[in-house]
């Protein structure tokens, strides 16, 4: 046997039985955070915990036998990740609305949450069943874009559109809000990654060189000028500054890896930085975002606009919680507004700790490794472009709200995957994860095409493989 | 493909290694500094949800933080609230005064002498507790006092404090009026706030603790501390030397009626008295002759050695300094030998004027808390401490002996009590405002020797009584006397 063909004959172990004994884990992390909160808070394990337990239990054993099933080859630590961080964040609403309730206001995010994470899990399974090829895809390349700048244009659209706190991200449906962006960002992945594919050839072709980096052909910054426009007017029109960066940064990665070209980089850094300077001089929200991150404890509990007091709080909040956090029902974490959704990493930190930040921070850590180790071993272009846009969307996500959060950079509003209360972000992000797997079954799976029966082994032999 | 999608591992490796670093440095480095805010409505919030310790009398809690159903947890709640409100002070959410403030590291249980414990609690995850706070308080004397100067009546404004003489124990500390910080301790802040207010705007000022930080002419009571520089001169060395009398004197420079200083009919004979008579019949003329004699120099030292323009209260926050002028001129001296003038003194300086002439002439520093305990009951004793010999032995004796006759045969007999020589000295000042009633005052100690109580009796105003300082400090001096030594 030659090397090669002893490559492509190493077969990727489906490691199913692994991914159950993780889920068990990631299980206890969830049901054990509710009963804690339920300890800590009330001093007594909440009554519904069979019931909330086996509703969790349900869905995420569910999940794994559609793996089993229809993708038996995926990535075997991921499902386990979302389900811990899910978990942990019922757990932590949960704590919230116990928190508000002390403070006479009657929410329910966390019943809400259970909703859309039981509907987020329904998707995911019905991507996994539907979609058994992610190339198909490909085809629909246009469409799928045209579909993600609808969505990003509905809420600026009078009747459906709405604006809360400052940002017109919104859309209303009957009873219902949506942020169509949540969306529109897995979409947008799957039209740059057929876009690209495409066209990776033709961006590629080098311009002129300027300090050891080619930069790109003049005619081709066409693309990237669309996008860059397209995330100023995010901006300038949506209020949203969190979005508009996830998307022109999703895009310039997305670009760099397709083109293998550094050049793309510093074309689209200068635009990003001309953007990023041009909204500062000009848009007053922007400005007092710089302000409130600069000098957060100027604004404290000002008398008049800019306030600063929920980044002021989440860093009290951060530092009294200290190394190993002050334990459920101890912390304070209602002091910072919307500390259900874009704020719960303080919410984590005040009442979990360090200890816990740093564990969560793995966890979305280890999610972005595993999606890079999909891109890598991908055989397509495609899947490998739109695996290497999913990871990013995480990185840059978790990057720029927790930052903000933690006031390493500037507050933006955006929602911590799979933590923060929010049903429009808690689907797409399971439907991410759907097409991450899909990924990587197709990765992982034994190549199809060696027809011959060489040496199969035995317990390859049974397994019907899908073309 | 795989070069770039590598470099943008390596990228976001990057992102996620700042966000930890960023998180360590905020929750790990930076996080004393955060809780140090004074704007950290956490910190302030636990430290008013924990359980505080308790401020004992005796065994008996004046203060003590009781389990609640709110969100705070515990309520602070004040068994005997106007008797002891001045002590205690009040704790509210972010403000506290009294003992409440000064022994607010031993209450909240954040002392650094309970460290070993609160490490354990840490690791064992137990909330922390406050120690408790004994006082050096006589319950029977605090309530002798407080009923004492309440039976003047309402508007009555005064404070009465003893002193154990040989150790410098407040035994009793009252103040009219007073307020019930259980009102201002309430968790319903806005009635707190009206609360607060109100008191505020009170014109009896009831959130001061006058026995420590009012400080008004002491008036007769003053003459102890002439008498005992008279005495440390060498001049005079006993109760029958001859000391200078007279009906009137007129004070140096002066001419007219503003410069006579008389007794108001009382009788200092004509030219030299003895220094018992002078003493028992409080003559003005001889002590403003003594303190001239005496020199502005010499005054101004013994007032010092007693206490005066020093501070000495450590376990009180605000205490008032009691003043005797640095600069005069001879009619100003001639006054001061009376208490005139700029002489202020609050009732804990006379208090400790008369505790130190009973305790052989040697000042102790005044002290309201005897013990400190850890929550497992660890106790901590206070010692007492000596601040000044005020006067010699022999001096003091003297004194104790001018006041005993004051008592017996003069015009503090309202202390006497049957079969125990007190020795006492009454004080009547005048405000210094025209058509203004007086200052009553009154000091004593008890027994004669080996005295266990020095009382000092400040009344500021009495409505409807005529004020004197013999009849209407004296009783309740008499009363909390009687207190101790039964």
């Amino acid at each position: 046997m030659t090397t090669s063909s002893s490559l492509m004959g190493f077969v990727h172990r489906r490691r199913r039985g692994a991914e159950l004994f993780l889920l068990v884990l990631a299980l206890a992390v969830g049901v054990g955070g509710y009963a804690a909160v339920g300890v800590g808070v009330e001093g007594k394990v909440p009554a519904d915990i069979i019931g909330y337990g086996g509703w969790l239990a349900a869905l995420i054993v569910a999940a794994h036998i559609v793996i089993r099933l229809v993708a038996p080859y995926a990535d075997p630590v991921l499902l386990p990740l979302v389900a811990t961080l899910n978990g942990l964040g019922l757990a932590v609403i949960h704590r919230i609305d116990l928190g508000y309730a002390a403070r006479g206001r009657e929410t329910s995010f966390a019943q809400q949450q259970l909703t859309w994470m039981t509907l987020g899990v329904l998707l995911f399974i019905g991507a996994l069943v539907i979609l058994r090829d992610h190339r198909v895809l490909a085809r629909f390349t246009y469409t799928i874009g045209f579909g993600a700048i609808a969505l990003l244009v509905l809420p600026i659209l009078p009747v459906v559109g709405r604006t809360i706190n400052g940002a017109r991200i919104w859309i209303n449906i009957g009873p219902f809000s949506f942020q169509p962006g949540e969306v529109a960002k897995v979409m947008l992945v799957v039209a740059f990654a057929g876009y690209l594919v495409l066209h990776r050839d033709a961006l590629a072709l080098a311009g002129k060189r300027v300090l050891f980096v080619d930069l790109p052909r003049g005619r081709d910054l066409g693309p990237i000028l669309a996008m860059w426009l397209v995330s100023l007017g995010i901006l300038v029109f949506q209020r949203d500054l969190g979005s508009s960066l996830l998307f022109f940064g999703l895009f310039l990665v997305m670009l760099y890896v397709a083109t293998e070209r550094p050049g793309w980089i510093v074309v689209g850094g200068t635009l990003f930085l001309g953007g990023a300077l041009a909204a500062w001089k000009t848009l007053g929200h922007v400005q007092d975002r710089v302000d409130i991150w600069l000098h957060p404890f100027e604004y404290y509990r000002n008398a008049q606009p800019p306030f600063s007091d929920q980044i002021v709080e989440a860093q009290f909040g951060l530092g009294w919680g200290g190394l190993i956090g002050r334990g459920f029902g101890e912390g304070d974490p209602t002091r910072v507004t919307y500390a259900e959704s874009d704020f719960i990493m303080a919410a984590i930190g005040e009442e979990l700790g360090l200890t816990a930040v740093i564990a969560v921070l793995l966890c979305y850590g280890l999610i972005v490794e595993r999606a890079l180790r999909v891109a890598l071993i991908s055989r397509d272009s495609f899947g490998k472009l739109m695996a290497t846009g999913l990871a990013s969307i995480f990185a840059v996500q978790v990057f720029v709200v927790i930052g903000g959060v933690t006031r390493l950079i500037p507050l933006t509003g955006l929602t911590t995957p799979f933590l923060s209360y929010g049903g429009s972000s808690l689907v797409a992000n399971w439907v991410i994860i759907a097409l991450l797997l899909r990924i990587s079954d197709q990765a992982r799976r034994p190549v199809p095409d060696l027809s011959v029966d060489e040496e199969e082994s035995d317990d390859e032999s049974t397994q019907v493989i899908k073309l | 493909m795989n070069r770039p999608i590598r470099t943008v591992s390596l990228f976001c490796l990057a992102l996620f290694l700042a966000l930890m670093i960023n998180a360590t440095y905020l929750q790990f480095w930076r996080a004393g500094a955060l809780d140090d805010d004074p704007r950290n409505q956490r910190v302030q919030q636990a430290s008013y949800s924990s359980e505080r310790g308790a401020i004992l009398v005796g065994r008996t809690p004046v203060a003590e933080s009781v389990p609640s159903d709110d969100r705070y947890e515990f309520q602070r709640r004040y068994p005997a609230p106007l008797m002891y409100a001045p002590l205690t002070g009040y704790f509210t959410f972010g403000n506290a005064t009294g003992l409440e403030s000064a022994q607010n590291s031993v209450l909240s249980g954040e002392d650094p002498r309970f460290f070993v414990r609160n490490l354990v609690d840490l690791v064992s995850n137990e909330q922390q507790n406050g120690g408790s706070v004994e006082l050096t308080i006589n319950a029977k004397a605090q309530r002798a006092a407080f009923e004492g100067l309440s039976a003047l009546g309402d508007g009555v404004e005064g404070s009465v404090v003893a002193l154990e003489p040989s150790t410098g124990k407040v035994l009793a500390m009252v103040s009219l009026p007073t307020f019930d910080p259980n009102d201002l301790a309430s968790h319903d802040f806005g009635a707190v706030d009206d609360t607060y207010a109100d008191l505020l705007d009170d014109p009896g000022d009831p959130l001061l603790n006058r026995a420590v930080q009012t400080r008004i002419a002491p008036g007769s009571t003053f003459k102890l501390v002439t008498a005992a520089a008279a005495l440390e001169s060498g001049k005079y060395d006993s109760a029958d030397s001859l000391v200078p009398g007279g009906a009137t004197f007129q004070l140096p420079q002066t001419s007219g009626d503003s410069g006579v200083v008389d007794n108001e009919g009382r009788a200092c004979g004509t030219d030299e008295i003895t220094f018992r008579q002078a003493m028992e019949q409080s003559c003005n003329t001889t002590f403003a002759q003594l303190a001239i004699e005496v020199g502005a120099e010499k005054m101004l030292e013994q007032a010092e050695k007693f206490g005066f323009n020093a501070d000495y209260l450590e376990d009180l926050p605000g205490q008032a300094r009691s003043v005797y002028p640095s600069q005069v001129n001879p009619p100003q001296l001639g006054q001061t030998g009376f208490g005139q003038f700029e002489v202020q003194a609050t009732p804990l300086q006379m208090a400790m004027v008369a505790a130190s002439i009973a305790n052989d002439g040697v000042v102790m520093r005044p002290y309201v808390v005897s013990e400190v305990q850890s929550p497992d009951y660890d106790a901590e004793t206070a010692d007492p401490e000596e601040l000044s010999e005020a006067v010699d032995p022999q001096a003091a004796d003297v004194l104790t002996e001018l006041m005993v006759s004051t008592v017996d045969d003069g015009t503090a007999s309202p202390a006497a009590i049957p079969n125990v020589a007190v020795a006492g000295k009454t004080g009547t000042a005048q405000r210094g405002v025209p058509g203004e009633p007086p200052y009553a005052w009154f000091v004593s100690f008890a027994p004669a020797t080996d005295s266990q109580v020095a009382v000092a009796v400040m009344i500021e105003e009495a409505p409807g009584q005529e004020i004197a300082g013999g009849r209407l400090g004296g009783p309740i001096a008499k009363a909390v006397m009687e207190a101790i030594i039964s």
